[in-house]
């Protein structure tokens, strides 16, 4: 009788890591069907656009660096990050943001690097962050909650520029956070009590569900762990709670917090990034709560009205930090974070 | 004679280069390079300075004792940038407005500092003369380098402002390379320096690595004909 001695790892399949990143697309699809439902074919239009650049980059800088082409696009993480940075760049973004997105997400953030694996900043992040710095102007533009485009008008868009569509005074709008931002001394009732509010907080309150529901799926088959997350909205709405108790007229609630902007998308699908993140767990809980608190302090007292961005490229860097103080104990030794 | 100043240039120029091989002085570097001008009036400064101070510390060589050489060096080196930063304030006093902090700050620029120490103190002077020149053309090269990427990519055109330098001759230079390019604001902020300054380094080191492979071939061909020496490594 032979008793062969087999080392871990125990269970094997081909390519996992493309299995994941595709679960994690699937599960960004009912918020890329209700933001097209919102805001028009825009993002649609951003996240095929962003896709089929992301894999001609990601197979032309493998080729540069000499590794196997297909093997590495087949893990799926090019396209992931273009699906993100679609749903996340605003919608008519101009090609030519998409193409500079996409370059320093695929390129620069990514295969710089050292490729997959070896990113310290989480690729999609850094792409629609450079963007931000760079184009002000062309990112504001988020489209109107409601507005209603036919395709070939919202490709125009994209392709051209505005001034080449005939028939609309406009397509952009302030959102929700732009809107408190700039509200000067106005108090919270009333801006909630205007029209122009009440449209866009219904369409982003809608968005930020779907995110949620997609990152639940994720949770259910346990591609992220539910650690990060977690730390994220309860840190933000632990604080955001604080401020609304001090004043309520100044500060808006922690339901708002939580279900506008980019919070649900970055709670369940940028935080969770295996690669940029902290790994323990316990990690996780410092890395998601830090995170929580940076969204909160730069969407309040910083010039820019939403800062999930930021915020994760900021706690990236401190994710080894993070990792160092909070290895978890193994097994015959004392825990070591006590001492 | 030939040979060593052959080396001296080599060095200055490329294999040694201040900015891309010992990476110093970065600082200003990296901060002034947004567009060419800001970075020919920094790259003269510090030419100047450093040419200057290779050839008085060379002068000074034997009799500035060894324990105080450093503060000795520091001195020399303010006076030269002092000299600098006063006919900048004579000839050239917007750009000098521009460039502000970072024409005094030469004096701490490690790379003139550290050519002082590590060379004109054990050279004579021509040597050190030349040295300090290559160094100081290599360094400002790479600024211009960098300065005309970030004013490219930044704004589309390039030798914008020249007449801040160069007088009133040098107000037509202004190349438009793209008409009405809505800029990139990203090129002129501080990470496009760092993106770019790693670029070309990266572009460098290639480029090293390219003649360097070649030279690589001639030799395994020669421990290929020699057949008592055993080498690891691949003989065919």
């Amino acid at each position: 009788m032979v008793l062969p001695q087999i080392t871990s790892p125990h269970i094997s399949g081909a390519n996992r890591t493309g299995q994941l990143m595709l679960w994690v697309i699937l599960a960004t699809l009912p918020a890329l069907a209700l933001q097209t439902y919102w805001y028009g074919y825009g993002n649609l239009i951003n996240v095929i656009l962003a896709a089929l650049m992301a894999i001609t980059m990601e197979a032309a800088i493998i080729r540069i660096r000499r590794r196997p082409v297909v093997f590495y696009l087949a893990d799926n993480s090019a396209l992931l990050t273009a699906v993100l940075l679609g749903l996340a760049l605003p919608p008519f973004s101009p090609w030519w943001l998409l193409l500079i997105a996409v370059l320093s997400a695929i390129v620069f953030a990514k295969h710089l690097y050292g490729g997959l694996g070896n990113n310290p900043f989480n690729p999609a992040m850094v792409g629609y962050a450079l963007v931000l710095i760079a184009f002000p102007v062309e990112m504001t533009r988020w489209a109107t909650a409601g507005i209603d485009l036919s395709m070939e008008d919202s490709l125009r868009i994209t392709f051209m520029g505005f001034s080449d569509v005939n028939g609309i005074d406009s397509w952009t709008h302030a959102t929700p956070l732009d809107l408190v931002k700039h509200k000067g001394a106005q108090p919270i009732d009333a801006l909630i009590a205007s029209p122009e509010m009440g449209q866009g907080l219904k369409a982003a309150y809608w968005v930020n569900f779907a995110y949620a529901i997609g990152g639940s799926m994720l949770l259910c088959l346990r591609i992220i762990s539910w650690h990060a997350p977690v730390a994220m909205l309860t840190s933000l709405a632990l604080i955001s709670s604080v401020f609304y108790w001090v004043d309520p007229q100044k500060y808006p609630s922690s339901l708002m917090h939580l279900l506008t902007g980019a919070t649900m998308m970055g709670a369940f699908f940028i935080i969770t990034d295996p690669v940029s993140s902290a790994t323990s767990r316990l990690g996780k809980l410092f890395y998601g709560a830090a995170i929580g608190i940076l969204v909160y302090v730069i969407r309040t007292f910083g010039s820019y009205p939403e800062a999930m961005a930021f915020s994760v490229l900021l706690m990236n860097l401190a994710a080894p930090f993070i990792d160092y103080y909070t290895r978890p104990r193994s097994y015959g030794h004392q825990s070591s974070w006590w001492r | 004679m030939i040979n060593t100043s052959q080396k001296i240039i080599m060095n200055g120029l490329w294999h040694n280069n201040p900015a891309l091989v010992q990476l110093l002085g970065l600082c200003p570097l990296l901060a002034v390079t947004s567009s060419v001008v800001n970075a020919l009036g920094l790259g003269l400064a510090t030419l100047m300075v450093m040419m200057g101070s290779n050839i008085l510390v060379s002068l000074a060589r034997h009799y500035v004792p060894e324990d105080v050489r450093l503060p000795a060096f520091v001195m020399i080196i303010a006076a030269l940038v002092t000299v600098a930063e006063l006919l900048m304030k004579a000839f050239a006093y917007e750009l000098y407005q521009i460039l502000g902090i970072f024409i005094p700050l030469i004096v701490t620029n490690c790379a003139i500092l550290g050519r002082a120490d590590a060379f004109a103190r054990k050279q004579p002077v021509s040597l050190a003369a030349l040295d300090g020149l290559m160094m100081g053309l290599g360094f400002s090269l790479v600024l211009i380098l960098l300065g005309a990427m970030r004013e490219l990519l930044g704004q589309g055109t390039l030798l914008a402002n020249m007449n801040l330098l160069l007088g009133p001759m040098a107000t037509e230079w202004t190349w438009v390379v793209v008409d009405d390019y809505s800029g990139f604001l990203f090129a002129i902020l501080p990470p496009g320096a760092f993106v770019g300054m790693g670029l070309i380094i990266a572009a460098k080191n290639l480029l090293d690595q390219i003649l360097g492979s070649r030279k690589l071939d001639t030799s395994r061909g020669k421990t290929a004909a020699s057949k008592r020496v055993r080498v690891t490594g691949n003989i065919t």
